[in-house]
């Protein structure tokens, strides 16, 4: 892929836009050239995250900073991370937040440290969410207000799950001008699965990390 | 879609005029949903002071004559059983999600199917009974949510979607049916009689014995009713099963998963999913046990749908049992371990 890291990530997005498996996509490409570690601030949202990949990421020597209590029954929003430490101990850092203006706002509170670290903060949309292109970017600007950051760029993940097809992904294309428009934002990465992706050529090859129980053998 | 938004949103389309909930993890999207949406397609939505505020105030708009639901988890569908047993009591339609969580008790924020017997036997005080969906996927919680307000209209009877912690929370493709909601009169509502008809009277309370017997009776005509039409089960690969696997909800997509490894290992098995889970699909049950030999049952419980099994199958073929509890979800490799051992029985 072309698009060039910055030394910390945010992905931001409405909820269930695929910024949990993009995060652990992200990062085990991101973790081919330097240590990364990837920090769980979905405090709205306790089921399907990052935390999930724990083993995973253990494998390619990437570090998880998640809340204390995730993926138990305790479902109390704490976060207490150093995030300006994490950063000095990491080639990459990935902060993956929760879905929404909701989930957005635990990143505000560390909106001093990333606006230092020049952050990126990724709005990742998938067109299928049902929401227009206006109805993408006012979620948008909900989210940024929450979080007291702009978002830099946007992702385009726009899937069907495992009903995409390559026309499905191809489509989106007209959506994604429409929201670039709308926001005057560049587009950082498309994503596509490893299947379309000979078909699609897009930027980032991803893999459908959070799957459900019936698909683990 | 996420599986809660996707309900509410089916909720809306089907003619829900009346929300009133409280909010409770892995249930709160469908109330968030509905907070932000409702107003604007011409409902009214309340966050009540409580469930048991959020289903009285149900039985209040359903009497009025129009589509109305509540939703919550499993301790909070606790709260409001008072409040279906009135609802049933006064031949009321309504629909009542409950996606549910683990208990005893407080119990945790992940899936259960623990609140089987609560739903299907015991959802209030009394004599009675109310309709129980268990879809399996989100597009099926969307085309339940249609069905259940309008099989709750057409015999004045409570329904139930009974989702769970996975189904409310997981993403999945949708496709929402492009038909327009059945509203029917209801010339037994209280909406206002302006002195042109007799005024109508919901209640639930009856000063004499043989009255209220009556009413329990002529409701239990309506059930045997319910009972042969409204059944509805998903039989798979059935044909020539020897070993029947049952499960209902997210539980059957892993049943489902594991029943095509073990015919992959040349086991001849197969998948019996109720989808309604009162009225329990018996005929169909039976159908699909034709050449069974065993039944597996599997949950997330700790067996509460077995004796349903049992006797629908009038205890004919012995029935194994495979369950998670606590928030834990069976894996497809423990249903496919559990099917050879007993193929090899």
């Amino acid at each position: 892929m072309t698009y060039k890291f910055s030394k910390v990530t945010a992905l931001v997005g409405y909820y269930g836009c695929g910024k949990t498996n993009l995060a652990a996509n992200l990062a085990l490409e991101m973790s081919k050239s330097g240590k990364v570690t990837v920090v769980d601030i979905d405090i709205v949202n306790p089921y399907f995250r990052t935390a999930d990949f724990k083993d995973e990421f253990k494998k390619h020597g990437i570090s998880l900073v998640t809340t204390e209590y995730a993926n138990t029954n305790l479902d109390i929003p704490v976060l207490n991370f150093d995030i300006a430490s994490i950063s000095e101990n990491s080639d990459y850092v990935i902060i993956d937040v929760g879905g929404g203006s909701d989930g957005a706002a635990a990143l505000g509170r560390y909106h001093t440290v990333l606006e230092e670290k020049n952050t990126q903060i990724l709005y990742v949309f998938n067109m299928y969410q049902g929401l227009s292109a206006e109805e993408t970017a006012q979620s948008m600007r909900e989210i940024e207000h929450a979080c007291r950051m702009k978002c830099t760029a946007l992702v385009n993940n726009s899937n069907l799950g495992t009903m995409t097809e390559p026309e499905d992904i191809l489509k989106s294309k007209s959506f994604e001008d429409e929201l670039v428009n709308i926001t005057g934002l560049d587009v950082a990465m498309r994503c596509a699965t490893k299947q379309m992706f000979t078909t699609c050529s897009e930027d980032l090859c991803v893999e459908r990390m959070v799957r459900m129980p019936w698909e683990e053998i | 879609m996420k599986g809660n938004e996707a309900l509410a949103e089916a909720a809306l389309r089907a003619g829900c005029k009346c929300f009133f909930g409280y909010p409770i993890t892995p249930q709160t999207e469908i109330s968030a949903y509905l907070a932000k949406n409702m107003a604007k397609r011409g409902g009214t939505f309340l966050q009540a002071e409580s469930e048991i505020a959020a289903v009285n105030m149900v039985l209040g708009a359903s009497a009025s004559g129009v589509r109305a639901m509540t939703s919550s988890s499993s301790p909070g569908i606790s709260l409001k059983s008072e409040g279906i047993s009135y609802l049933a009591g006064s031949d009321l339609p309504c629909v009542i999600v409950n996606v549910q969580r683990g208990g005893p008790g407080l119990g945790g924020i992940q899936p259960s199917q623990a609140d089987y017997l609560q739903a299907t036997k015991a959802s209030g005080h009394g004599d009675f009974h109310i309709l129980v969906y268990a879809p399996a996927s989100v597009q099926e919680t969307i085309d339940m949510t249609f069905t259940a307000f309008d099989t709750a209209d057409r015999y004045r009877i409570p329904a139930m979607i009974l989702s769970d912690g996975l189904l409310g929370q997981m993403m999945e493709p949708v496709v929402f049916p492009d038909i327009k909601a059945q509203i029917t009169e209801k010339p037994w509502s209280c909406c206002g009689h302006k002195n042109e008809r007799k005024h109508n009277i919901i209640n639930s309370l009856y000063l004499c014995p043989d009255e209220l017997e009556k009413s329990v009776r002529d409701r239990f005509e309506k059930y045997r009713e319910i009972e042969k039409t409204c059944t509805d089960a998903e039989l798979y690969l059935c044909d020539d099963a020897q070993i029947v696997v049952t499960a209902f909800g997210a539980t059957a997509r892993i049943a489902k998963s594991a029943v095509d490894i073990a015919r992959s290992k040349g086991i001849k098995a197969g998948l019996f999913r109720p989808k309604t889970l009162y009225p329990f699909p018996k005929k169909e049950l039976n159908n699909a046990c034709a050449k069974a030999q065993r039944v597996l049952c599997v949950e997330m419980s700790m067996g509460q749908m077995v004796d349903d099994i049992k006797l629908a199958l009038e205890c004919r073929i012995s029935v194994d049992f495979l369950g998670r509890t606590g928030g834990n979800i069976p894996s497809v490799k423990e249903v496919v371990d559990k099917i050879t051992f007993i193929g090899k029985e």
